[in-house]
């Protein structure tokens, strides 16, 4: 492959000369179409411009539509109108210059001065001539007076408060030196400011501009062709009065009609003009329009193209299929094809699927020839089918598709998925890797992709397929993990309390593929344990703490599911499983199966896991009121321990008020106020937190496990002791900007409030809890961190979203090459050493090259063995 | 200019740099497998070149802290 490299673009304006060069046919005529539908010699739509209908061949070049891309043509503009993207450049120009002998308005030594500083190359010094220019009033070269230059955005120019017309502004500019120009950062080979003032319009081919037949027959316009004919028509009736001899006050008005028709002609939002409107209203497109913006060429057509072989639709949970697999509903699957080698190997299948097809499949001969397959002859076809041949088949199980869900913020945002066509109309996924995604059920729409090559479908197998994905590359941990309810129910099969029965123990390991019974281990019935432990591969090995473990032991209760998590050889003898052993990031036990095992490993794992999961359904997880009713004992501590607060915080409030109190080192007497009374409630806050924790528990401690939200916040699948504190318990300090709400009304929260009363109960504190109920100021207290919570949510979405699609776009052709250097798309060095260490994060420990304490920890236990 | 009449000390967060002998330049991009040409550029005038006295087409090797390995070393093409 040759490669080019494009060493710079240039952008400047087309000369009047090579306008007329370029073009194919001069326009003449404002009409498009004459009665019979046919283009007029000479009009928009003249086919010297281009072709848009199938069969016709182009008159300037003789090409049919595929070949022709279309050629320009021109139009003489009777009078010449300010190019209105460039009138600002005028201004300098004119401004710079002087209007009698057309020099620049510096004396003879400034210019040679300037010139020297340019060093031969062309360099704009507007800047620097336009500051002296300003308070020259005589001309050095010709002692002429100075006028005053003054735009009218964007068109109209004004010399000493007196309009002149674009005529006069082209004589001037004209005029001026080369060497003059040159200083204003012209490079006169290139362009000229003269041609800012349009004499001649550029007409594009009709290509880009097509006519639209409707299905009645209507044709419609572009809407640069309509711009276009405006153009044509003012242009025209400009002649007709000039040639007639008009008065000068009707010329100058069309000659203003016709630079109103130019300058919307460029771009329809001109500032200060109003935009051309359709007959309906609707303002037109024209050219900036069609350029500029999300929807404009740039960003739509060129940065996002749309592809072919891709589906979209609603996804929806199913734990009963693999986390690598991808439900495809089954009309999706009928649309998306993949072509495939016919050999012999494959050929009476092939035969097969073109026989019993009923959507329209392709087939394509070795001479590379396409023939659609029907219902009429697909008998024949697949007679006629052989080694050499391709077949467009449907997709069918175990086809790789990509999936993907926006906004791909990551690598794991697209995944490659084997297909399993099912039933419905919706994509089904497995429930765990909805966290790469970012997904959730609530109607999120994702999109599949379809590769189309074999190269495409092996990458995608081999780089992209999800059980490959697990360990995310940007810190080192699993991302695919199960969440929620899957944690919840491992929780509840390992508790002690949890034993089945003959019966259920069977199905259970049925549901498993495990055909032999083990041992019971309790008594005549089965432990939860054992039947967890049949998920775990028989070689594996490890001991961590459970998330359940730390928690009871923060509040001082001993129990058996306080021990540490114990597995020998696959076999969990002791502790609880958590979100500590199975969470995305955290999870051990996780980690540990998709590190130090292939990755189908972890794959087997959570099938099984999915399989087990049901137990959830049987034994029943619900919320009750009750759940969250203290006992008398609680309630009445609470309410002490609130008036003791009360107590504290007036106690503080008067060595404050009197300047006894203590100041805290780099704050100012009111901060350490502010710090030492949110402290106060926050630790009133905890004090109780801990008791209704301590007696919620015995939902989960008990002789039979109650499954509910305790068992969540235990097994940390969902909510924590604080949500359950602001429901039973009580809220504490509203905050708001990580303090007390300050601002309401003058000096004070809620009118009910005293003026400048800084104590506990007035700075927003809330001593009761959702199953009460607030009180009605407490409510207000309350909306005001609530509201501030939601407002940066917003805030931080749209802000951060921002900042990472331009970091992620700065950095996006960055690549490690094989050196492990990094560079640029074109070969320029970034980094010496990938990341300065060489380190690629996927294979870290959460970050760190080598986790010293855990290589310990499994050293210790490999000679345990 | 303004800043030249600074006392040419170095800031703490302003890292090290050291110029490389022109022999030994070419040596280290060999070493590197690196162009001279397609090294990160770094001006003349930049003030840690400055004291230097470095001339374009000269290397500058800068010894940084790295987060990740501790510390790290930047060769640089000192650029008009």
């Amino acid at each position: 492959m040759i490669m080019k490299k494009i060493g710079r673009i240039d952008f400047t304006i087309l000369s009047p000369e090579m306008i007329r060069k370029m073009s194919g046919i001069e326009i003449q005529n404002p009409e498009t179409y004459d009665k019979d539908g046919f283009p007029m010699e000479g009009g928009l739509m003249d086919p010297h411009l281009g072709v848009i209908n199938p069969g016709i061949k182009c008159k300037t070049c003789g090409q049919t539509m595929k070949n022709c891309s279309g050629h320009f043509g021109h139009l003489e503009l009777e009078r010449p109108v300010i190019h209105s993207e460039f009138g600002r450049r005028l201004e300098i120009v004119m401004a710079c210059t002087c209007k009698e002998c057309n020099r620049l308005l510096i004396n003879d030594n400034e210019i040679a001065k300037l010139e020297e500083q340019t060093k031969g190359k062309i360099k704009d010094f507007s800047k620097e001539i336009m500051t002296k220019s300003k308070l020259i009033k005589k001309c050095p070269h010709c002692n002429a007076e100075v006028g005053k230059v003054l735009l009218d955005k964007p068109t109209n120019f004004y010399y000493n408060k007196e309009r002149i017309y674009p005529t006069q502004i082209r004589e001037w500019v004209e005029k001026v030196p080369e060497n003059d120009l040159k200083l204003l950062g012209y490079e006169i080979s290139r362009v000229r400011p003269e041609f800012f003032v349009l004499t001649v319009l550029q007409v594009p081919p009709v290509t880009i501009r097509p006519t639209i037949t409707l299905e009645a027959g209507m044709k419609s316009e572009d809407d640069l062709s309509h711009k276009l004919v405006d153009v044509m028509r003012i242009n025209m009736r400009l002649k007709d009065n000039i040639e007639a001899g008009a008065p000068q006050l009707i010329i100058e008005d069309l000659w203003d009609l016709l630079q109103y028709h130019v300058t919307t002609y460029f771009d329809n939002n001109t500032a200060g003009v109003p935009p051309a409107k359709h007959r309906s209203g609707r303002p037109l497109k024209t050219i900036i329009q069609r350029l500029k913006g999300k929807k404009g060429r740039f960003r739509y057509n060129l940065t996002g193209k749309r592809v072919n072989h891709a589906a979209r639709s609603i996804v929806v949970p199913d734990s009963f299929i693999d986390i690598s697999e991808l439900g495809i509903p089954q009309e999706a699957a009928k649309e998306l094809t993949v072509p495939e080698f016919v050999t012999e190997w494959n050929l009476t299948a092939a035969k097969k699927q073109i026989k019993t097809s009923d959507k329209p499949v392709y087939v394509i001969r070795p001479n590379g020839s396409r023939k659609k397959v029907s219902i009429e002859n697909r008998d024949e076809v697949s007679e006629e089918l052989d080694v050499g041949y391709r077949i467009e088949r449907n997709l069918q199980d175990g086809d790789i598709v990509l999936f993907n869900r926006q906004p791909s913020l990551h690598r794991m945002s697209m995944m490659a998925h084997k297909a399993r066509i099912m039933p419905g109309k919706v994509f089904r996924i497995n429930p765990i890797v909805c966290h790469p995604y970012n997904a959730d059920f609530d109607g999120d729409e994702m999109n599949c992709h379809v590769p189309q090559t074999e190269e495409g479908k092996v990458e995608a197998e081999k780089l992209m397929l999800v059980r490959d994905q697990i360990i995310s590359p940007r810190f080192g941990a699993p991302v695919i993990a199960p969440q929620e309810d899957g944690v919840t129910a491992m929780f509840a099969l390992t508790m002690p309390q949890t034993v089945f029965d003959k019966t259920e123990a069977m199905q259970m390991l049925f549901d498993l593929g495990i055909n032999e019974l083990p041992k019971p281990d309790k008594g005549k019935k089965y432990s939860g344990k054992l039947i967890f432990s049949q998920l775990l591969p028989k070689d594996l090995n490890m001991e961590f703490e459970s998330f359940t473990g730390s928690v009871l032991k923060k509040i001082g209760v001993d129990h058996e599911i306080a021990q540490k998590v114990v597995i020998e050889n696959g076999i969990l003898k002791q502790g609880i499983i958590d979100a500590a052993a199975l969470s995305s990031g955290r999870g051990k036990l996780v980690d540990k199966l998709a590190r130090d095992y292939p990755p189908m490993e972890l794959e087997i794992f959570y099938h099984k896991l999915n399989r087990v999961m049901p137990l959830l359904t049987a034994k029943g997880m619900t919320v009750s009121l009750s759940e969250y009713d203290t006992s008398a004992e609680i309630k009445k501590h609470k309410e002490k321990l609130i008036e003791e607060t009360i107590e504290k915080a007036n106690a503080l409030v008067k060595s404050y008020e009197t300047g006894k109190m203590d100041i805290i080192p780099g704050k100012t007497l009111e901060e350490s106020f502010e710090t030492y009374m949110v402290r106060l409630a926050f630790e009133a806050k905890s004090k109780i937190e801990k008791e209704v924790t301590k007696e919620k528990l015995d939902y989960v401690l008990g002789e039979e496990l109650v499954l509910n939200t305790i068992s969540m916040i235990l097994a940390k699948s969902r909510g924590g002791t604080v949500n359950l504190m602001n429901i039973a318990g009580f809220w504490g300090q509203a905050s708001v900007r990580e303090g007390r709400p300050k601002k309401g009304f003058t000096q004070r929260l809620v009118t009910s409030n005293l003026r400048n009363d800084v104590g506990l109960m007035a700075g927003g504190f809330i001593t009761h809890g959702f199953i009460e109920g607030l009180t009605s100021k407490e409510y207000f207290y309350h909306s005001m961190g609530a509201r501030q919570g939601d407002v940066d949510t917003g805030v931080a979405t749209k802000v951060s979203g921002y900042l990472y699609r331009r970091l992620a776009n700065a950095l996006k052709d960055l690549v490690a090459s094989p050196d492990g250097t990094v560079r640029t798309a074109s070969n320029a060095l970034i980094q010496y050493q990938y990341g300065e260490d060489g380190v690629f994060p996927k294979n870290t420990q959460h970050g760190k090259s080598i986790d010293v304490v855990e290589e310990y920890k499994n050293l210790k236990l490999k000679k345990q063995i | 200019m303004p800043g030249d009449n600074l006392v040419e000390e170095r800031h703490y967060l302003v890292p090290e740099h050291v110029l490389i002998p022109k022999e030994n330049a070419k040596e280290l991009m060999k070493e590197l497998g690196i162009e001279i040409a397609s090294l990160p550029r770094i001006s003349k005038s930049d003030p840690a070149v400055k004291q230097l006295k470095a001339e374009s087409g000269d290397v500058v090797k800068i010894i940084r802290d790295s987060i990740t390995a501790g510390q790290t070393t930047y060769y640089r093409l000192v650029i008009k």
